[in-house]
């Protein structure tokens, strides 16, 4: 499933192109903003595919991670204002330890029922987070003036975030621990009489998986300088959107999570902005309406997403290219 | 004495209007053997049909139901029949695709009810709307005694569907083992098209009926999805008897909570004892009395 070089050329192509970026082009703040949230999604989407595509734990509540980083770095700055750059460090681990006291009740359940089991658990923080208000200022957020008003060196952070949480996915899925994953998710009941610890590989997962989503909740606090209980544990606009993510990119794949986040945010972008004011303005009320629509299609037409069925696409567009050239 | 008289009321009133939610989903959970993640969100299109029909057409909500719930059953047919039914033979990585594709659902059917009605907050005024009967310091409101009625109703109604019509009988048999009632002349296909829509027509009843009661806006749908798998796993799946019993508790410990404890953690209480009963009760209460 992978090549024999553990980082192909390309890949550092890539790596190297995100890095000099910035560099090349005078964005705009406007795209700059765009650009971190794509790393943002890329985080958040390789991080579910790790527990959910490689381990088959289909986790509906990964804001829980997401929102545990974010107040990591939140809270302490709330309460004894301690600098929220500590959250890098913080965050992830937060979130870990949430993911090891959660897995306690939600690894008992399986399939549907883990599902649902994490969705629950995020409902729960959430509604938490927003009532302990000695805590957390409740509904009222916390603020923080940012460090810097340019966009550009947040843009290298998460950029670094981003690289390690795809370079965890690629590590772990090459050694004995990533085979077990896989095992895991084609068949628990056979991979535990064969004598794998599945509760033990899956708590790996979730803490591989939870740590870096911690980490992008982290700096999402850092960077916005503003969280509240309800974007940053919101069922929809992160659990669910992490999910799509990942199922339109290609579960199970690498590079899938990374090419979901650039499709999202390209989609609802030119949508929310009418196509950059090319279209009449009702359009941009339609941005998440068309990311719904895409969801039912890939699901439908490409089930191993737009990574895992490339094979399929690049055949389709090339029977059509050749049935066009014999007409 | 009357606070708790009062809580205990509203509880078992707004309880037997979750069972009808639950009722809904614990069908379709049974046969399809899938959460649906889309189940608020069908109530949710019931209750702008509804609220359409009183705005536009001036017609009560409460006769509204015979447009609402023929509209959703015929939505959901259709749903289920060209989104979901296809994805049983399609070999994916994620056993959990059809899930995902109830979440696609929702999506589009609130944004598209986002775009044809705002997200402004609706609600209907009629003569009956915030009525209420004074029982000695203890108050019923009229709308939500009425809903309480036609919920137990529709709960009889699907108890003798289930129980003993051919269809019922036909629904109990795929639900149990899907390939044996294949085998016995049952289509399997069409067993799963029609549950699916008499699932979601019970929940556009319940979504017409919560009308005088409740605000409605684009989101209101994902709050009773999660109600409704509350209930069902609460009640165990599959299981009438349970998902009225799960829709009871549900709505009691609700009032109660918000009435002795805290108000700010009212929906917190069903998703704490919905963790619970997963991983101390697997089967429900319906374990628990064999019903």
């Amino acid at each position: 499933m992978h090549n024999d070089k553990f980082i192909s050329k390309s890949e550092i192509g890539i790596f190297i192109f995100a890095l000099v970026l910035p560099f090349i082009f005078d964005f705009s703040p406007y795209i700059q903003g765009l650009l971190i949230f794509v790393m943002l999604w890329v985080v958040l989407g390789t991080s579910w595919n790790l527990l959910a595509g490689y381990t088959g734990q289909v986790s509906f509540g990964h804001a829980a991670f997401f929102g545990i980083g974010a107040y990591a770095a939140g809270v302490p700055f709330f309460l004894f204002k301690v600098s929220p750059w500590w959250g890098l460090l913080f965050g992830g681990i937060t979130a870990v330890i949430l993911g090891y006291l959660l897995g306690i009740v939600v690894f008992r359940l399986r399939g549907p029922y883990f599902a649902l089991g994490t969705l629950a658990a995020a409902e729960i923080l959430r509604i938490a987070f927003g009532q302990e208000e000695w805590l957390t200022n409740g509904h009222n957020g916390i603020l923080y003036i940012t460090t810097w008003v340019s966009k550009y060196p947040y843009y290298f952070i998460i950029l670094a975030i981003a690289a390690g949480t795809i370079l965890t996915v690629k590590v772990v899925m090459r050694r004995r621990e990533g085979y077990y994953f896989l095992s895991i998710r084609e068949d628990e009941d056979a991979a535990s009489a064969i004598g794998i610890n599945a509760s033990k590989y899956k708590n790996i997962s979730m803490g591989l998986s939870s740590f870096w989503a911690g980490m992008a909740g982290a700096f999402y606090f850092i960077y916005m300088g503003f969280i509240d209980p309800e974007t940053v544990f919101a069922l929809h606009n992160i659990s669910i959107i992490s999910i799509l993510v990942g199922i339109i990119g290609g579960v199970g794949t690498i590079w899938g999570p990374a090419i979901g986040a650039i499709i999202m945010v390209l989609l609802q972008e030119t949508f929310r902005s009418a196509f950059f004011g090319f279209a009449p303005q009702w359009v941009s009320g339609m941005h998440a309406f068309v990311f719904g629509l895409l969801v039912i299609f890939v699901i439908l037409y490409l089930p191993g997403g737009v990574v895992g069925d490339w094979d399929l696409i690049k055949k389709k567009l090339h029977l059509k290219r050749k049935s066009e050239m014999k007409k | 004495m009357e606070m708790f008289l009062q809580s205990l009321i509203s509880g078992l009133l707004v309880g037997g209007l979750y069972a009808i939610i639950g009722l809904g989903m614990s069908l379709i959970m049974g046969v399809l053997k899938i959460i649906n993640l889309a189940h608020g969100q069908l109530m949710m299109v019931a209750m702008y049909v509804s609220w359409s029909a009183w705005n536009y057409l001036g017609i009560d909500p409460y006769l509204s139901v015979v447009l609402s719930v023929p509209f959703t059953f015929y939505l959901a047919k259709f749903l289920s029949k060209y989104l979901l039914n296809p994805l049983i033979e399609k070999d994916s990585i994620l056993p959990e695709n059809q899930v995902l594709m109830t979440v696609g659902i929702g999506m589009v059917l609130v944004e598209l009810a986002r775009f044809l009605f705002t997200s402004d907050y609706r609600s209907v005024q009629t003569s009956y709307t915030g009525q209420a009967w004074d029982l000695g310091g203890v108050s019923i409101s009229i709308p939500l005694l009425i809903a309480f009625i036609v919920s137990l109703l529709l709960t009889a109604g699907l108890f003798y569907l289930l129980m003993k019509t051919d269809l019922g009988r036909s629904i109990r048999a795929t639900a149990q083992d899907r390939l044996a009632a294949s085998l016995m002349g049952v289509s399997a296909e069409k067993i799963t098209v029609l549950t699916y829509g008499i699932g979601s027509a019970l929940i556009a009843a319940a979504g017409t009926f919560f009308l005088p009661i409740f605000y409605l806006y684009p989101d209101v749908g994902p709050e009773f999805t999660a109600k409704a798998f509350v209930i069902t796993i609460l009640g165990g799946l599959g299981s009438t008897v349970g998902a009225i019993t799960g829709g009871i508790v549900l709505a009691l410990a609700e009032t109660f909570g918000a009435t002795y404890l805290s108000s700010g953690y009212r929906d917190a209480y069903g998703l704490v004892i919905f963790l619970l009963v997963l991983v101390f009760l697997p089967g429900g209460l319906k374990s628990l009395t064999k019903v």
